[in-house]
C-alpha cells in the first residue's frame, strides 16, 4: 500500500470508531442506570446500590485477573469450581481448628491463608500446564473445571458444607461490615480494579501481556519471557479467585456442588463486554468493571420491575453478550 | 503486435482529498508477460487493484477486450477472466488442494459433490502448471511454491485470462521462483496476460516482455525489457543515479575479537559452525534458503535449543534465552518482520520500546521517556509515518524495516545479528539502512547480515560466510569475494571444507 493510501485510510477510519469502542460500554451502563431510575424509584436507594455493588464484587474481582489472562490471548475455564473448591478447602480447614484454636480471628486468618495459597496453586496448575506442556488453555482449564467442581462435591460428600456456627458470626463482618458505609467486598472490589488497571496501563507486565496476545512469536523475539509472564497471568488469576472466595464464605457460610456456578461465564462475558478482545491483544481492566456492573444491573431491573420475567435474566446478558461483540468487530480498524 | 486484453487509460484514484495515481496508462497483452516495478509507495498495489476490480478508478477508465468496463467488485473481475494473486496467499490451510482449487464453486451432481468431475478437472489443471502436488495434500502441508502452484490453478480453473501477481517470488527461493518461472513462460505460450511485480530487477529482466516503472503515482515509463538494462530500471524508480550503493569502509577493522563461536550445533538446522566476528566488523552470512543460516543464529540468541561453546569480549558466556543475549549485549533482528518483528495493531511507541521496556518502566512506564525515545528514532532513522498514532500494520515496508531496526537498537546491542535487512523494500531506503549499517560498525558494534542477495552481502561486508546444508562451507573476502565464488561455496562446488574459518 502506498503512503498516501495509508494516511488516508487513518483519517477516515479509526476516528469514530475507536471512539464508540471506548464509549459503548459506558452508555450502555448509563442508560442502564437511567432505565433503571425511572422504572423502581428504590433503583437508586443506598441499599439497593449497595446490594448490586456487594454482589458483583466476587465476579468483578475474578474478572479483573481473567481481564489479564484474555489480553495475553488465554483463557480460564475452572474459576467457577476453583471458588467452589477454594470455598470448600476453606470450610473444612477452619471447621478443623475451631476445636484447637477456638471460634475466632486467627482461625478466620488461616482459612484466608488457605485460601490465597490454594487459588496461588490452582491458577499454578492451570499455568503450567498450559505453559510449559503447550496444551491448549481451552483444554486445561476445561479439564481443572471438571476436577475441582468434583473435589468439592467430593469433599461434600454430595452435600453442604457448613461453616461452623460460632465462626460464622466471627466471619460474617467480612461481608456485611465495612468502611465509612461501604461494605469490605466492595472496597476490595475498587481496590483489585484500581490495581489492575494501573498494573495493565502503566507496568511493563500489562504492555507484554497485550504484545503477547497480539503476536506472542514477536513477543517471544522481543526478549520477552513469554512463558513467564503467561503463567503470571494464571497465578495472578488464581490468588484472585482465592481473594473473591474469602468475601463469598461468609455470606452464606457454606460451600456446595452449587456454588460458583457459571460464574466463569459471567467473568468471561464482562472481560468482553467491558471492551477486551477475545483473541487477545487487547485489554482493559475499567471496561472490564462496566462490563460487571452492566450484568448485574440487568439481573437487579428485572427483579426490581416486572416488565420482563427475571428468568430471561440470562437471555438478555446472552444478548447483550452478543452485541458487545459485534461491536468490537466492526469498530476495529482492519480485519 | 495483438490488441491488449486488459488496459488502464488515464486513470487517476484519491483516497479522500489524497491522490494516488496520476493519468496512468498501461495495458496487458495476451501470450505477453509484463513487469510492473516502482519503489514502496510508488502506486503499484493501487493500480493491481483497479485492474482486478479491488477498486475502482476516481477518473480514467478500465478497458477490457478494448471496451470499457466497470468491475465494481473483484468477483465480477474474476468471473470475466481477470484475477489478482496476492502476495499473502488466499487459501484456506485446513482444505485440500482440490478444495480449495473448487471453492466457492463446487462442482455438483443433484444433491451432492460431484468427486469425480472435480478430481479430473483438478488433474488436468495441475498438469498443465506441471505441478506434481497431490489433489488430497492438504494446503498447510506443502511448500510456498506448491501453494503459488495452487493459486495460479485456481485461477485457470476459473479460466483466468489475466493473471495479476503481487510479487510472485517475495515467497520463494531462487530455485523455486525457477519452477514459478518456466510456468509462466508456459502461461505466456497458451496466450494468457500476466501482469507481475517484483523487487528483484534480475528476475523482471529475465522474464518479462515489457516493463512499466512507477515513480510517486505516476507512469515513468514503459518499454520492452530487452532495451533496458537493470541499472536503468533502477535509475528510473528512483529519478536519480543509483551509484555507490554501498558506502565504503572509513575506520580500520580492530583486532578484537567481539564474538567467538566454536561447535555450534543447532539440532536439525546446523552443525559445527565455528567462526569469530571481530569488534566493528561486518561479516555476511551468505547461503541458500533453508542452508540453515537463519537457525544458526536463531541457536545463537538462544530462540532455539543449541549446544556450542560461546564467547563475547572474551569471555565464555550460555544464552538460553533473547534475554540472555540481550543482557549481554547481544540482539538477533527477524527476518519475518510481519510475523515475528513487529506487533501490527500497535502504535510505533509501542513497537519501539518493546524490547527493551524495563529500561521505561520504573516501575511505571514513563510515557514521557517513550515518546522522548520514539521521536529520536524517527529522526535517526528516517522512518516516516503519517501520524504517531498510526498503527504499525499501516506503515510501508521500509519504514516498518526502518522501525525495527531502531527497535533493537533501543537495547544499546554490542553486536547485532540482522536477518534479510532489505527484503521487500525499495531501493532508496535499502541505502539509507546499508548507511546506518555502516554508521554503527564505526561506532564499534560487530555486525553479522544474513541475506539472500548476493550484491548486498558482497557489498556490505568485509568478509562472508557461507553455508549449505547446515554447514559453514568456508569464508571469502577481499579480493576473492566474488559472487562465482560464493554461489560455488553454497552449492558445494568447491572442494574446500573448511571447519573453520577464523
Amino acid at each position: 500500500m502506498t503512503t498516501q493510501a495509508t494516511r488516508a485510510s487513518q483519517q477516515a477510519r479509526p476516528g469514530h470508531g475507536i471512539n464508540l469502542h471506548v464509549l459503548g460500554p459506558i452508555v450502555a451502563l448509563v442508560v442502564l442506570i437511567v432505565a433503571g431510575a425511572l422504572m423502581n424509584s428504590n433503583f437508586l436507594s443506598y441499599a439497593n446500590v449497595t446490594n448490586v455493588l456487594a454482589r458483583s464484587a466476587f465476579i468483578g474481582i475474578i474478572a479483573v485477573g481473567m481481564t489479564f489472562v484474555i489480553t495475553a490471548g488465554g483463557l480460564d475455564l475452572s474459576v467457577g469450581s476453583m471458588a467452589a473448591f477454594i470455598a470448600g478447602l476453606m470450610i473444612l480447614v477452619m471447621n478443623l481448628l475451631v476445636p484447637s484454636m477456638g471460634a475466632g480471628i486467627s482461625v478466620i486468618l488461616v482459612g484466608m491463608v488457605v485460601a490465597l495459597v490454594a487459588g496461588l496453586f490452582a491458577g499454578l496448575i492451570n499455568g503450567v500446564l498450559i505453559t510449559r506442556m503447550r496444551i491448549e488453555a481451552f483444554i486445561v482449564t476445561l479439564g481443572t473445571m471438571g476436577i475441582y467442581r468434583s473435589l468439592v462435591t467430593w469433599l461434600a460428600d454430595g452435600g453442604t458444607l457448613s461453616l461452623d456456627f460460632g465462626l460464622r458470626e466471627a466471619y460474617e463482618p467480612v461481608y456485611y461490615g465495612g468502611l465509612f458505609g461501604i461494605s469490605w467486598p466492595i472496597l476490595t472490589f475498587l481496590l483489585v480494579a484500581i490495581l489492575g488497571e494501573i498494573v495493565m496501563r502503566k507496568t511493563a507486565f500489562g504492555r507484554y501481556c497485550a504484545a503477547i496476545g497480539s503476536n506472542d512469536q514477536v513477543a517471544r523475539y522481543s526478549s520477552v519471557d513469554v512463558n513467564r509472564v503467561r503463567l503470571l497471568t494464571y497465578v495472578g488469576l488464581g490468588i484472585l479467585v482465592g481473594v473473591a472466595t474469602i468475601m463469598y464464605v461468609p455470606r452464606l457460610g457454606s460451600a456446595s456442588a452449587a456454588t460458583g456456578v457459571l460464574w466463569e461465564l459471567e467473568a468471561i462475558a464482562a472481560v468482553i463486554i467491558g471492551g477486551t478482545m477475545l483473541k487477545g491483544g487487547f485489554g482493559r481492566v475499567w471496561g472490564t468493571v462496566v462490563g460487571v456492573l452492566i450484568l448485574s444491573l440487568i439481573g437487579n431491573i428485572l427483579n426490581l420491575t416486572d416488565w420482563v420475567s427475571p428468568y430471561l435474566n440470562g437471555a438478555i446478558q446472552g444478548v447483550i453478550i452478543v452485541l458487545a461483540v459485534i461491536l468490537q468487530r466492526e469498530s476495529r480498524p482492519e480485519g | 503486435m495483438t490488441a491488449p486484453i486488459l488496459s488502464l487509460n488515464g486513470v487517476n484514484r484519491s483516497f479522500g482529498p489524497i491522490q494516488i495515481l496520476f493519468d496512468v496508462s498501461i495495458d496487458l497483452r495476451p501470450g505477453e508477460v509484463h513487469a510492473l516495478i516502482g519503489e514502496n509507495g510508488a502506486g503499484k498495489s493501487t493500480t493491481m487493484k483497479i485492474m482486478s476490480g479491488y477498486l475502482a478508478p476516481t477518473t480514467g477508465e478500465v478497458r477490457l477486450d478494448q471496451r470499457p468496463v466497470a468491475f465494481g467488485g473483484s468477483q465480477n473481475a474474476e468471473a470475466q477472466g481477470v484475477v489478482l494473486i496476492h502476495q499473502e496467499f488466499n487459501l484456506a490451510e485446513q482444505l485440500s488442494v482440490e478444495q480449495n482449487i473448487f471453492l466457492g464453486r463446487e462442482l455438483r451432481r443433484g444433491l451432492f459433490l460431484d468427486k469425480r468431475a472435480m478430481r479430473a478437472q483438478t488433474a488436468t489443471l495441475l498438469d498443465r502448471l506441471q505441478c506434481r502436488v497431490h489433489p488430497d495434500a492438504r494446503v498447510r502441508d506443502i511448500s510456498n511454491p506448491d501453494k503459488q502452484m495452487v493459486e495460479i490453478a485456481k485461477a485457470l480453473g476459473r479460466n483466468a485470462r489475466v493473471l495479476i501477481m503481487d510479487e510472485p517470488t517475495a515467497v520463494l527461493t531462487n530455485r523455486e521462483a525457477e519452477v514459478l518461472f518456466e510456468q509462466v513462460d508456459r502461461l505466456r505460450s497458451e496466450g494468457v496476460a500476466i501482469l507481475f511485480t517484483s523487487h528483484k530487477l534480475d528476475e523482471v529482466k529475465r522474464i518479462s516482455d515489457r516493463v512499466t516503472v512507477m515513480r510517486d503515482g505516476r507512469v515513468v515509463l514503459t518499454a520492452p525489457t530487452s532495451e533496458m538494462t537493470e541499472d536503468a530500471m533502477a535509475n528510473a524508480m528512483v529519478g536519480r543515479e543509483m551509484s555507490d550503493l554501498f558506502p565504503r569502509r572509513t575506520t580500520p577493522l580492530g583486532g578484537d575479537v567481539a564474538l567467538r563461536v566454536r561447535g555450534l550445533t543447532v539440532p536439525g538446522h546446523a552443525e559445527d559452525i565455528s567462526f569469530d566476528l571481530r569488534r566493528g566488523e561486518i561479516l555476511g552470512m551468505a547461503g541458500l534458503v533453508g542452508s540453515g543460516r537463519t537457525e544458526t543464529m536463531e541457536g545463537l540468541v538462544g530462540l532455539r535449543r543449541h549446544v556450542g561453546q560461546v564467547e563475547i569480549e572474551g569471555r565464555p558466556v550460555v544464552i538460553r534465552s533473547p534475554r540472555e543475549a540481550q543482557a549481554l549485549g547481544l540482539v538477533y533482528l527477524t527476518e519475518d518482520r510481519k510475523g515475528r518483528g513487529l506487533v501490527l495493531n500497535m502504535g510505533m511507541r509501542e513497537n519501539l520500546t518493546l524490547q527493551s521496556l524495563p529500561r521505561f518502566a520504573q516501575p511505571f512506564l514513563d510515557r514521557t521517556a517513550e515518546d522522548a525515545a520514539l521521536d529520536r528514532a524517527v529522526r535517526d532513522f528516517d522512518i516516516r509515518a503519517p501520524s504517531r498514532a498510526v498503527r504499525v500494520r499501516n506503515l510501508s515496508g521500509g519504514n516498518q524495516q526502518k522501525l525495527l531496526i531502531a527497535k533493537i537498537m533501543q537495547a544499546d546491542p554490542r553486536i547485532v545479528i540482522i536477518d534479510e535487512p532489505t527484503r521487500g523494500i525499495d531501493i532508496g531506503t535499502k541505502q539509507q539502512i546499508y548507511d546506518f549499517i555502516h554508521r554503527l560498525s564505526g561506532q564499534g558494534v560487530s555486525i553479522i547480515v544474513i541475506s539472500s542477495e548476493l550484491p548486498e552481502v558482497i557489498g556490505l561486508s568485509d568478509r562472508v560466510l557461507v553455508m549449505r546444508q547446515g554447514r559453514l562451507m568456508g569464508a571469502v573476502e577481499g579480493p576473492a569475494k566474488t559472487e562465482d565464488a560464493i554461489v560455488r561455496l553454497a552449492m558445494g562446488l568447491d572442494a574446500r571444507t573448511e571447519g573453520e574459518a577464523a
